[in-house]
């Protein structure tokens, strides 16, 4: 079993987004530890981009900060390797857009990424279409495939039927950021999804509350929680220890 | 998953957007090839053409600026003449047309000029549609004339002032307003750039200009050009020119860039013209030439115009300098700013600054062919939006 398999024996899990970088790369290094220490099932660790077209502006500013403070390729690819020495064995799985990696090397990328021990990649501006010369690189790797609430019946079930590791499901049209409720047909859409694949179906966008994630808990493998990871984090004093506060406050909502 | 037309131009182009936004651009590309063969369709859009924008748009032989240069023979095709004042009406007013018929109700437009801004609020108005136009705040303080037009034409501009505040981020905040709106909002993206199908639309509604200037050309002058020049941003008003020539092919066509303050100082937006900080990646939705840092970082561009002021060319741009079936190349600043002046003096035309970089390739041309050589130049625009920028520029000079 490989490490996102392990990660999904206990169901739902949790799975918190940060950016490499923010507010600075020692710190987030130590806030990454520190959410795989306190009840993080899998975590997406960001990779910042100029020009993130599908963030809102908390992680947006979030990504600035980290590219201001000189964040690139090969040091979150350092860092992710820190990660793995300290002893922190969850799954790393990688979240950026396509150009940075096109730019370091799409071949070196995955080669340097195995290397540092990173498990997936979730890229938002490469959708099925576009998939296929990345994915001919990544061996057992997964490249998490994203549905989203418009995706008609068809094109859902191609995309679920080669889906693997998890699918990515985007719980509402828009850009990253919590919102104030849960999407009303969530339910329905996750089982949409189910019936094409046997994969485990994770929800993100929008949820910024351990009730929200306790809610969506209860009809997804996984909850995605980014913006209000970023935001409580990144702003706080000491990110090092709300970050602990944080993951188990999400952790024991959803373990209720 | 297969598109109905080539989404790509050779290695360029593609659909690289997030999940959301792929079936709205499938939605737009059935839309578009079932307009394209109704014939219902193309009648509304040439008469509108026709009626509301003026075309055909004159073919004016520029004879003191020929004399002038003693070279070629100079004609400018006056896409400044079409209402708005620039080309971006022909391909707001086509889109619009498409929306009407997708059954939605709101556009957002990205602007960097304004003038795509302008055109998208005016068709927008004409067809009964609620618009939103992303500038950033740096463009707006540029192009100031053009945000009370989109204005008074009942558009909402919302100024952007995320990462460098100009058209890259507008574009940003466009798609992104799209991603979270896609039910009821077709984006209206006005150069032939971005995911497919865009490229192709832009370039199928623009390509209204080659089409004419060819007739124009050999009907007034009774042969086709030997080179035919526009500048390029995302490059609709050059894809849509060459079009028309693109299968004659002892006829030169030149792109021209914006040169900035000079390759060499780094701050420009030509990404054909410099080596080093242009490579192929991927920025909006497409696979193009990019300027960018090492680290597939966009980069900063610069140019005294704000319609060529972007860090990435349409695909089909790319793809054309890769067959050398178009040659690219740029014109600084400076010499915008002087061509800008010369064709204001001798044929009595106020240009806009981007039109005004391939007349500055003209004068670097004209004067080394013979004068029975024929050079046409797409005047993509009209340069009253850029009086605040020539006069800060040009100050005690003017």
């Amino acid at each position: 079993m490989n490490r996102i398999e392990i990660a999904f024996q206990n169901k739902p899990i949790f799975m918190p987004y940060f950016p490499l970088g923010y507010p600075d790369l020692e710190t987030s290094i130590d806030v990454i530890e520190v959410l795989a220490n306190n009840g993080a099932d899998l975590i997406e660790v960001g990779l910042s981009f100029s020009d993130p077209l599908a963030d809102g502006p908390v992680i947006q500013k979030a990504t600035q900060v980290a590219l201001e403070h000189g964040i690139t390729i090969r040091k979150s690819l350092t860092a992710i390797a820190e990660l793995r020495k300290r002893g922190v064995t969850i799954p790393l799985i990688l979240m950026g857009y396509f150009n940075p990696m096109l730019a370091y090397g799409l071949e070196k990328f995955v080669k340097d990424a195995r290397e540092a021990g990173v498990d997936g990649f979730i890229i938002p501006d490469l959708p099925l279409e576009e998939a296929a010369e990345f994915q001919a690189l990544v061996g057992d790797m997964p490249l998490i495939q994203m549905l989203a609430p418009t995706s008609p019946n068809e094109r859902m079930e191609t995309i679920a039927r080669n889906a693997r590791g998890f699918i990515y499901l985007v719980s509402v049209t828009g850009v990253t950021g919590a919102r104030t409720s849960i999407s009303e047909g969530l339910a329905d859409l996750i089982a949409r999804v189910r019936e094409h694949t046997s994969v485990p179906v994770c929800v993100g966008f929008g949820i910024g509350t351990p009730e929200q994630a306790k809610e969506v808990g209860e009809m997804a493998d996984g909850v995605i929680v980014g913006t209000a990871c970023v935001r409580t984090i990144g702003g706080s004093e000491n990110p090092v220890e709300t970050a602990k506060e944080f993951a188990k406050s999400f952790k024991d909502e959803m373990a209720n | 998953m297969s598109t109905l037309l080539p989404p790509k131009f050779g290695p360029y182009g593609g659909q690289f957007v997030p999940e959301t936004l792929m079936p709205a651009l499938i939605e737009l590309e059935k839309a578009f090839v079932d307009a394209q063969k109704d014939k219902g369709f193309r009648k509304e859009f040439e008469g509108l053409l026709a009626s509301f924008v003026g075309r055909p748009t004159p073919l004016t032989y520029a004879k003191r600026l020929s004399e002038q240069l003693g070279g070629a023979q100079i004609y400018l095709k006056r896409e400044d003449l079409a209402h708005t004042g620039a080309h971006k009406i022909n391909n707001a007013l086509g889109q619009a047309l498409l929306v009407k018929r997708m059954g939605k109700k709101r556009v957002v437009a990205e602007t960097g000029a304004g003038q795509h801004g302008v055109a998208s609020a005016t068709a927008a108005a004409l067809l009964g549609l609620e618009c939103v136009v992303y500038m950033g705040s740096v463009d707006i303080t540029r192009q100031e004339p053009n945000v009370f037009r989109m204005k008074l034409l009942g558009a909402e501009v919302r100024p952007v002032e995320s990462g460098t505040k100009t058209l890259k981020d507008a574009i940003n905040e466009a798609i992104r307003d799209w991603v979270t709106n896609v039910g009821d909002t077709h984006y209206l993206l006005g150069s032939a750039l971005g995911p497919h199908p865009y490229p192709t639309i832009v370039r199928e509604f623009q390509s209204v200009i080659g089409i004419e200037a060819r007739e124009q050309m050999l009907r007034d002058v009774g042969r086709l050009p030997d080179t035919v020049i526009a500048c390029v941003g995302g490059g609709s008003n050059a894809i849509g020119v060459f079009s028309g020539f693109v299968d004659d092919e002892h006829v030169e066509l030149v792109g021209v860039e914006a040169g900035g303050a000079g390759i060499e100082t780094g701050r420009h937006a030509a990404r054909f013209g410099d080596a080093a900080g242009a490579r192929v990646g991927v920025i909006h939705g497409t696979r193009t030439y990019v300027l960018q840092d090492e680290d597939g970082q966009i980069a900063e561009t610069h140019s005294v115009s704000a319609g060529l002021d972007y860090a990435a060319v349409g695909p089909e741009h790319a793809m054309m300098r890769d067959s050398e079936r178009a040659f690219y190349t740029s014109a600084t600043d400076t010499e915008a700013l002087s061509a800008f002046q010369m064709l204001c003096h001798t044929e009595g035309i106020i240009p806009a600054l981007e039109s005004s970089h391939a007349v500055a390739e003209v004068i670097k041309r004209a004067p080394k062919m013979r004068k029975d050589q024929v050079i046409l130049v797409n005047l993509s625009g009209r340069g009253d939006k850029d009086l605040n920028t020539v006069i800060t520029e040009l100050g005690q000079n003017l």
